[in-house]
């Protein structure tokens, strides 16, 4: 039970300030008022300390008491997580639900991770063995597939002086008890672990195997890497949450932690609603069985959307310790920075850009750095890789939260408003977006296609940016104007534009493009190109180019030949030789 | 002032400091924050506040009537010990209350012992329904390419002096639970409907109040009246008083609920106002930097439950200063609302009712509600295809000017057609027609038939085969 450290003397919001700082350390976990709300220290000048309060703060009086925990917000992590929906403070919303009906009232305390609950645990350490933070002390099946791998707390090490036999243990049972110096220590499968502190790894690898996201215009135009970090920016309904729901659902992750940072309460239950039922197209296992949610929406209170950030990425990095590849998604990290902004206009503090603080670089900067490749304490590898949404207002990238995310990302999927309305779905601008990945995983590529995706990628953009340029030309003097051959690069890159960039999130076959289709198509546009190029130089008009069937047919084959139908591809292109052929004998001669 | 249920409380004599609506009184001690406080000027008159920030001996308070004619020494505080409360209750259906919740109809006060927070609280994720069932307009700019469902939030992002009401009154009007294309349609699935009016010119209270009569719906509807002359900082209650009674309505009910609020940008106004004296940093445009979370705390307040079987579904309306979509206002509504559907001056000054201008347009939710089994199997693609036929046009429609139309390659001369005929046809509709979702299907097929077979590559081959109407060989 904590002791009153301090005593309520304003209150404006979430933020709150009371008198007592001599008892409480700088980010300390406190129990505000007589509710006892959960709150964390952020500033201590005086005898005052300033607490943000991550529930409402609505008939809370001056004068209240407030309670010391001696402890850091933390998260609990185990067996357990997996499957779990939580509020940015780690509260679980079923059990909110259950204990409080549909709507989140004040004062909830529950566990994170279910006591009751027990898993089926093989040790894999033995008695007499020296083990280190990090060093897998045994395993629990957390799925029917996923191996949950018990670690030794980061901060521990020493000698196993007992173990326990296989068995089925809840989260707070012995599992072992460790010698460390002088005292014995007793091991349970859940630990705890500040969520602003990052865990700590070995050291770092280069990111150079591509996130396979199923997603054209990621992985064979802005791939990024396992381990890496990408910004998602766009103006409101241009397609952040329905590509980060993608990246979510076809991943080739082990681990997905999604946070819903201060937007909307449906998007999480549709998350909710269809996880559960979408299958992993990798463990054919279903989608939930490998996912975190956490749900700050944006009517929940403010502070612990500014947390949820933290707790997230803290439970990611959890999973890349046993040695798994982690992809988070953050939605949207803008909501987030608005948080911070929010507690230190409360605070008063000197605004900078926009009324933001001027530790908003910083904290972003802290943020994205913990993504990684990483070498683990227990000699495993694993990674985190973060996708962060930015929401600028007026969707002018040019606002602190965009420019400061970019100096901190290797990866920027421009959402565009006019590819939006024009229902160019994903709404990524190819020209304004980039990825300083590609160099990274071109080798990857080659070993999985047996093809130089690189050259053949470059080669596409070359003929997209080639379009942007003669598309000025039309708009002035219209298509005729231009020679064949430069319409041949228009009529390619609508090719490349509709039926490689554009993809359908809502058709069941064009969701997930698998590597291989998405070599394929790539290749195929390239010879299409190539044919049409000889043919038109050789004085055919454009237009029987146009006209040819094979164009609609390949600008239907995203949708119409599935991942498990390659050898329509042969087909395909077969069509393309038949139909250029003609064309090409004819002018020939 | 009758309504406020929470008794006695503190009396503080005399203020420390008055700021246009703010008061800074002094000596009162266990304030809570958020508590409302009954403020008593010299003469005995009463109006309602409430604490917006509370430290050692000092309080801040918000007057939602403002503050003229209140002095330091003359005015009285007594704080009343809880927040914000109303009563709610189905008999205030049929009935007109202030922008606080207090009867203007000359009516009795509602006779209930529920009373609840117009804060309200959040819903619970987990607790929420994804919503699925389409409502059908009979507005094919709506129901075609920007489908609404129950328990979605879709604001009318305007301009002043476009017929934004007319577009709503339509809509509330008209409005039933959608069918599946040719299904017969079925009685009694009628909705209860919440009005709220923040700043908005009496005219345009009367015209809805008069709408609702003629359709026969006023006994179905409750409107919370906050009018151009009344208090600006009441604006800051008004919608949070409708939706309280929207969510007894829909959770303890089990009624289908449409709330509009007319006008957010005055909404907005009211809490820059308070923002500004308070002295807080700003945002955007003197916006204060919580205006997203407090239009979510609104907007938000919109959906299904799985404990009930009712609904809200929010129709906010907002004019945009200058047309501006970028506007705080609009922009961050359109961060949080499920889509919007934007009215244009282009399409206004061309005599096209409603003026709906499409690509800018959005319904986040139709995607969930339309389709197989829901309204037709080609729905989507069909809606997809309309959208890139008339961005195209836009596309062409630029190039025409440049060069001329006659200029123009034969494929982009019937886009063009396709895109007068979209207007006229598709967007125009009269202020009374009320069209089937099979009536939107047909003429928007009947628009895309204009252009040749082979620009369609968002529907499917055997779609073209099925609906197609063109004389493809002419095209
Ligand atoms: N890849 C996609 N496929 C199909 N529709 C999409 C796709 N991306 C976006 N959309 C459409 O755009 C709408 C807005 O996207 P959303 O992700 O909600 O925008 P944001 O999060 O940027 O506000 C969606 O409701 C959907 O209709
Ligand atoms: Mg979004």
């Amino acid at each position: 039970m904590s002791d009153q450290v301090g005593t309520i003397t304003w209150i404006s919001g979430p933020v709150v300030r009371a008198r007592g700082s001599k008892f409480v350390g700088m980010l300390e976990l406190v129990e505000v008022g007589d509710e006892r709300l959960v709150g964390e220290v952020i500033g201590l000048k005086g005898d005052q300390m300033t607490v943000q309060v991550y529930e409402e703060t609505s008939g809370m009086q001056t004068g209240a008491p407030v309670y010391g925990t001696g402890l850091p917000l933390s998260v609990e992590l185990g067996p357990g997580l997996i499957q779990s929906i939580y509020d940015g403070v780690q509260r679980p919303l079923p059990l909110i639900e259950e204990a409080m009906g549909s709507f989140i009232n004040r004062g909830a305390r529950f566990d994170s991770i279910s006591r009751e609950k027990k898993w089926k645990y093989i040790p894999k350490v033995k008695i007499g063995d020296a083990v280190q933070g990090g060093s897998v002390l045994g395993v629990a099946m957390e799925t029917d597939t996923f191996e949950h791998r018990v670690m030794l707390n980061p901060d521990d090490s020493g000698v196993i002086t007992w173990v326990a036999s296989a068995g089925d243990y809840t989260v707070t049972d012995p599992i072992a008890k460790l010698r460390m110096g002088k005292e014995e220590k007793t091991i349970t499968m859940m630990q705890r672990w500040p969520v602003r502190r990052p865990r700590p790894f070995k050291n770092r690898r280069g990111a150079n195997i591509p996130l396979i996201t199923g997603q054209r215009i990621l992985d064979t135009f802005f791939p990024v890497a396992k381990g890496g970090a990408a910004g998602i920016p766009g103006p409101f309904g241009s397609g952040k949450t329905v590509t980060q729901h993608s990246i979510a659902k076809w991943a080739d992750a082990e681990v997905i932690v999604y946070i819903g940072c201060g937007e909307r309460g449906n998007e999480m239950t549709e998350v909710l609603q269809e996880f559960p039922h979408l299958v992993d197209p990798r463990s054919g296992r279903p989608l939930m069985e490998r996912t975190v949610l956490i749900a700050n929406t944006s009517n929940m209170p403010v502070a612990a959307r500014e947390a949820s950030i933290y707790t997230g990425i803290t439970i990611a990095e959890y999973y890349r310790d046993m040695g798994y590849h982690v992809a988070l998604m953050a939605d949207s990290t803008s909501r987030w920075a608005e948080a911070l902004r929010e507690v230190s206009g409360r605070l008063e503090e000197m605004p900078a850009e926009e009324g933001y603080p001027a530790y908003l670089a910083g904290r972003l900067a802290e943020f994205y750095e913990r993504a990684g490749y990483v070498d683990n304490l227990n000699g495993t590898q694993g990674s985190v890789s973060v996708v962060g949404a930015v929401s600028p207002p007026g969707g002018d990238f040019s606002e602190p939260v965009t420019q400061h995310t970019k100096r901190f990302i290797r990866c920027f999927w421009a959402l565009d408003k006019s590819l939006a309305s024009a229902r160019h779905f994903p709404a990524i601008n190819w020209l304004d977006s980039y990825s300083e990945y590609l160099e990274d995983v071109g080798a990857w590529w080659l070993e999985k296609t047996g093809k130089d995706w690189l050259t053949m990628r470059n080669r596409a953009m070359e003929l997209l940016s080639e379009e942007a340029r003669l598309s000025q030309i039309v708009k002035l003097v219209g298509p005729d104007a231009l020679p064949y051959t430069e319409r041949m690069v228009l009529e390619t890159s609508r090719l490349i534009r509709e039926g490689l960039l554009q993809q359908n999130a809502t058709d069941s076959v064009d969701a997930y493009s698998s590597v291989e289709k998405q070599i394929r198509l790539l290749e195929l546009a390239l010879y299409f190109h190539e044919r049409g190029m000889a043919i038109v130089k050789r004085g055919a008009p454009i237009h029987l180019i146009h006209d040819l069937p094979v164009v609609d047919m390949f600008i239907r084959a995203k949708s119409s030949i599935t991942n498990e139908e390659m050898h329509k591809f042969d087909e395909l292109k077969k069509q393309i030789d038949q139909q250029m052929g003609q064309l090409d004998a004819e002018y020939r001669s | 002032m009758s309504q406020i249920t929470v008794q006695g409380g503190q009396e503080v004599v005399g203020v420390a400091r008055i700021e246009g609506p703010i008061l800074v009184v002094e000596g009162a001690a266990n304030v809570s924050y958020d508590e409302v406080v009954e403020i008593q000027d010299a003469r005995g008159q009463l109006r309602r506040g409430r604490v917006l920030e509370v430290g050692q001996g000092f309080a801040v308070v918000q007057v939602f009537a403002g503050s003229t004619g209140l002095s330091i020494d003359g005015t009285r505080v007594r704080f009343l010990g809880g927040t914000l409360r109303i009563p709610v209750a189905e008999e205030m259906l049929g009935r007109i209350f202030d922008g606080l919740g207090s009867p203007i109809d000359g009516g009795p006060e509602p006779l209930t012992d529920v009373y609840r927070d117009v804060n309200g609280q959040p819903i619970n994720p987990t607790a929420r329904i994804y919503p699925r069932d389409y409502i059908q307009t009979g507005i094919s700019t709506i129901d075609g390419v920007n489908t609404l469902l129950r328990g979605q939030k879709l604001p009318l992002f305007s301009g002043a002096g476009m017929p934004h009401d007319q577009l709503a009154a339509q809509i509330v009007r008209q409005s039933t639970l959608g069918k599946v294309a040719g299904a017969p349609p079925t009685e009694g699935e009628e909705f209860a409907i919440v009005f709220a009016a923040m700043g908005v010119k009496n005219d345009v209270a009367e015209y809805f109040r008069k709408s609702f009569t003629e359709s026969g719906a006023l006994t179905r509807v409750t409107m919370f009246l906050n009018l151009a002359d009344d208090p600006p900082v009441e604006r800051v209650v008004t919608p949070r008083a409708a939706l309280t009674l929207a969510e007894y309505l829909a959770y303890d009910l089990d009624k289908h609920v449409l709330v509009v609020l007319t006008d957010m940008t005055n909404y907005g106004e009211a809490l820059r106002q308070i923002s500004n004296v308070r002295g807080e940093v700003p945002s955007r445009k003197g916006y204060p930097g919580y205006l997203y979370s407090d239009l979510a705390s609104l907007y938000e307040r919109t959906g299904r439950i799985r404990t009930s079987k009712g609904s809200i579904t929010q129709i906010p309306i907002l004019t945009m200063p200058n047309d501006d979509m970028t506007h705080p206002m609009p922009d961050l509504t359109g961060y949080i609302t499920e889509g919007q559907i934007v009215l244009g001056r282009e399409l206004y000054y061309a005599g096209i009712y409603p003026p709906v201008t499409v690509l800018p347009s959005l319904s986040r939710l139709m995607k969930d509600g339309i389709g197989k089994n829901r309204t037709r199997d080609d729905h989507p693609r069909w809606g997809a295809q309309l959208y890139a036929a008339y961005a195209r046009t836009q596309d062409v429609r630029a190039l025409a000017s440049v060069i001329g139309e006659e200029e123009l390659s034969d494929v982009d001369q019937k886009y063009l057609k396709f895109g007068r005929a979209f207007e006229r046809e598709f967007v125009n509709q009269a202020f009374t027609e009320n069209r089937t979702i099979e009536r939107t299907l047909e003429i928007g097929w009947n628009l895309l038939s204009m252009l040749p077979k082979k620009e369609l590559t968002r529907v499917t081959l055997d779609e073209i085969a099925q609906y197609y109407k063109g004389d493809d060989a002419a095209n």
